[in-house]
């Protein structure tokens, strides 16, 4: 538990942290690990723990219009896997996959919802480091869409 | 180079002797330009004899407007400026730059013929001289020498004439650049006519005005004839269609980029580019490649261009001043502000053409003097209503 | 070059063409039999003049000094570009420059530098992060980000994994979408700033790109806290002349062509912000 402890106090997403709320959220976590080609959750399946990663790599992942899949999105040490787990339905809208083996703090987002709720400090505390990864996130999504290198001109003739 | 002249020294001239200016210039096979009336306008062209010149015409100017009248006397010179400008002979608006020859899967290049012209401009009004020297410190005083530029301007012989009276549009008084011309000539003109004379105080500028003048019959000005010369002068300056606060210029558009007026401005403003056609120092260019029909062949010719076109800013499949809005303001705040950085001068002298030869009138002094009075106004700067 | 050439191109051979992604080939070229050897600046461009259709500005992209070539990497996406790209071992190509300001490599001695590059952006920066290696001693970390669009239209491939092979040069890659084979990184370029190992305090960076993606690379930058003095653009607008004579390329006060390609971002700050400008 004391190895966990540091753990989440070192990580990125936790810094500077008040140790009451460290020992809180300590209650919802556990060390988890995945091989690679693991999938840490798949699209449509509950929201009810995310990943903060310590060591590897993950992609975020979703079905292409042309078949295959496409990735929009990957993620390495230090950064947080799994929005969903926030708000209602509680539901994974991509797949997350480990490109190598992943080492990650699984937290228990039921068991985290509800400490958050009860604690409206925590919960602050929680949003505060949350929303700006939502921002970021969205914003370089709107990057990724204006297409700012622009298509091969073969493709587009392609296309025609 | 020695004081074959003084710049103080006046001479008279008379009417035949501003016709021997005229024959002596052409004997020493200069092409003479100078105002001619055609098209109701007052343009530069070919001339030969006075006659040739708008003898007896004034012009009326306002925003969007000109029309010539007539005198009530026979001035030579009574008008202000028309809508061409002497760049049309220094900065050709079409030029061929180099030929190429293909040989299989090569080519060799070869520079074009360029038989600079020999001008000889008469009645170069002081806007205009500076007019030139803009254009000479972009074209021949930077970096990169354009050399048929070059060839031109230094063959070229320039007769200035100090205004009688300032136009509807002018307002050179303004932006320094006249009535009076100061430098840059070969030659000065002033025309003095009335009920008992009609005569040309002149003033010496150069070593080739000198030689030049010799040839012409004249004799040293009176002390009257020389303040009658002044005082034309004064009388230009003081009758100026419009004015431009010049002062702090440069930094007040460069912060008003978002200011509500070019809008206003884009509202009115076609995008026809009128203005730097007519303006005496606008100087851009594009080029066009052409080849024969077998591809042997090909050249590269260098036309006028506009900043107004949409093709000008063309990037990446598009503009990057597609809008009307920018284009008006590329070109007021490049002229007004900008220059000044680049060249070390305004790129306005104050001719008014682009007022005169604007479809719709607009007036930059206007513009500048609705961007003054309302500094640092930015759309949308009302925070929303309640 | 004399005045007067500067309008009139050299004329080039094509020593060697090589197809680096479905739409972009670089072009070697031998130097014109009379100059001798090219010289350059890493930063500058050469306008080069395809037979009977025109000209446009290409960034010099290196060269093989033992071959004595240079080399230009150009992306079909006009008539002019495409007859370019289309040129072969042999042909001739119309070259006028080099034009145009250089990447601060001598000034960046002693510091860390970071180049961010973003699709054909890598072009113009190649020449500074060969110059960097060629004299690594003189810098601190260097570290290279680079964004494309998709894996298939990374540029220099086996060059960037020359360098990855490097201890002394931290790489990193990432482009906008692929598919689930490719194990590198996905996402905007901004995204590997924050991860890259460089002291802000003592790092002069150089970017090339979309004017959009270095706006965005220029907010990370400076959020991580390198000073607006030690940050460097390369600008593009278009142009006819690169003498600074037909006007095209003005970006606010400066010709992109003369006073540019390359700008230190101070000096362009504001103008960065307006659009249309």
């Amino acid at each position: 538990m004391e190895g966990l402890e540091r753990i989440i106090r070192e990580h990125r997403f936790f810094k500077d942290l008040d140790p009451k709320f460290v020992a809180l959220v300590v209650g919802c976590a556990k060390n988890v690990r995945f091989e690679a080609g693991e999938y840490l959750f798949r699209e449509g399946g509950p929201a009810d723990q995310f990943y903060l990663l310590r060591h590897g790599r993950v992609a975020l992942e979703m079905a292409a219009p042309s078949g295959g899949t496409v990735t929009f999105q990957t993620l390495g040490e230090g950064e947080l896997v799994g929005l969903s787990w926030v708000v209602p339905p509680y539901r994974w809208a991509y797949d997350a996959r480990a490109i190598e083996l992943v080492r990650a703090i699984s937290l228990d987002a039921v068991c985290l919802r509800r400490k958050l709720d009860q604690d409206h400090d925590l919960g602050y505390e929680v949003m505060q480091r949350f929303v700006p990864v939502l921002i970021e996130r969205l914003q370089g999504t709107r990057l990724q869409m204006l297409d700012v290198y622009g298509a091969p001109a073969t493709e587009k003739a392609a296309k025609r | 180079m020695g004081d074959a002249y003084s710049q103080d020294a006046r001479s008279l001239i008379d009417r035949a002797g501003l016709q021997r200016l005229l024959d002596a210039l052409r004997a020493a096979r200069y092409e003479l330009i100078g105002p001619t009336v055609r098209d109701a306008a007052i343009v530069y062209d070919a001339i030969e004899r006075i006659e040739d010149l708008p003898v007896g015409w004034t012009d009326r100017q306002d925003g969007g407007r000109y029309r010539l009248e007539r005198r009530g006397d026979e001035a030579l010179f009574g008008y202000a400026v028309g809508p061409s400008a002497w760049k049309r002979f220094l900065h050709p608006s079409r030029l061929r730059l180099w030929r190429a020859q293909r040989e299989a899967t090569r080519f060799h290049v070869e520079s074009a013929p360029d038989d600079a012209p020999h001008y000889a401009f008469l009645g170069v009004r002081s806007c205009e001289l500076h007019a030139i020297a803009i254009q000479d410190r972009v074209l021949i005083g930077d970096r990169y020498v354009d050399p048929s530029y070059r060839a031109r301007r230094e063959a070229a012989f320039l007769v200035a004439l100090n205004c009688g009276e300032a136009g509807g549009t002018c307002f050179c008084a303004s932006m320094k650049t006249g009535p009076r011309a100061e430098s840059g000539f070969d030659l000065a003109l002033t025309e003095l006519i009335d009920a008992q004379r009609h005569a040309f105080v002149v003033q010496t500028g150069s070593d080739k005005g000198a030689q030049m003048l010799a040839q012409v019959p004249h004799r040293d000005a009176s002390v009257e004839e020389r303040a009658a010369a002044e005082a034309v002068v004064v009388r230009s300056a003081r009758s100026m269609g419009r004015g431009l606060h010049t002062e702090g210029l440069p930094e007040l558009l460069q912060r008003n980029l978002e200011h509500p007026r070019w809008d206003d401005v884009a509202a009115r403003c076609l995008s026809c580019g009128n203005c730097t056609m007519a303006c005496p120092t606008c100087f851009c260019t594009s080029v066009e490649d052409f080849t024969d029909l077998a591809g042997g062949s090909a050249e590269r010719v260098r036309r006028w261009d506009s900043c107004f076109t949409m093709d000008y800013s063309y990037l990446h499949g598009g503009s990057v001043r597609a809008s009307a809005k920018s284009r008006y303001r590329q070109w007021m705040t490049h002229k007004l502000a900008t220059w000044v950085g680049q060249f070390g001068t305004s790129g306005c002298v104050g001719c008014g053409r682009c007022i005169t030869w604007c479809p719709v009138g607009i007036d930059i002094t206007e513009e500048t003097r609705a961007i003054r009075q309302s500094d640092g106004a930015k759309r949308g700067d009302s925070h929303g209503r309640p | 070059m004399t005045p007067q050439l500067h309008m009139m191109p050299a004329v080039a051979r094509v020593a060697g063409v090589r197809r680096e992604t479905a739409d972009t080939w670089t072009l070697e070229l031998d130097p014109p039999s009379k100059q001798g050897e090219w010289a350059y600046r890493a930063g500058q461009f050469n306008m080069l003049y395809a037979f009977g259709v025109g000209e446009v500005p290409i960034s010099i992209s290196g060269s093989a000094p033992r071959q004595g070539t240079l080399l230009h990497t150009v992306r079909a996406v006009g008539a002019v570009s495409r007859a370019l790209a289309q040129l072969k071992r042999g042909d001739s190509v119309g070259v006028r420059g080099p034009y145009g300001s250089a990447w601060p490599v001598e000034e960046a001695a002693g510091s860390d530098v970071v180049v961010v590059a973003g699709g054909l952006g890598f072009a113009p920066v190649r020449p500074v992060l060969r110059a960097l290696l060629a004299r690594r001693e003189r810098y601190g970390k260097v570290v290279f980000l680079y964004g494309a669009r998709r894996p298939e239209e990374i540029l220099y491939r086996r060059e960037i994994e020359g360098w990855r092979g490097r201890l002394d040069v931290e790489v990193e890659v990432t482009v906008d979408r692929a598919i689930s084979a490719w194990r590198g990184h996905v996402g905007v370029v901004t995204t590997l700033v924050r991860r890259a190992g460089f002291d802000p305090q003592n790092a002069v960076a150089m970017l090339c790109g979309p004017e959009v993606m270095m706006r965005f690379t220029v907010a990370a930058l400076r959020d991580a806290g390198v000073a607006d003095e030690r940050l460097y653009l390369s600008m593009e607008r278009n142009m006819k002349c690169a003498l600074g004579h037909c006007g095209h390329c003005q970006f606010g006060a400066d010709f992109v062509c003369k006073d540019g390609p390359v700008f230190r971002y101070d000096r362009i700050r504001e103008r960065l912000a307006v659009r249309e400008v």
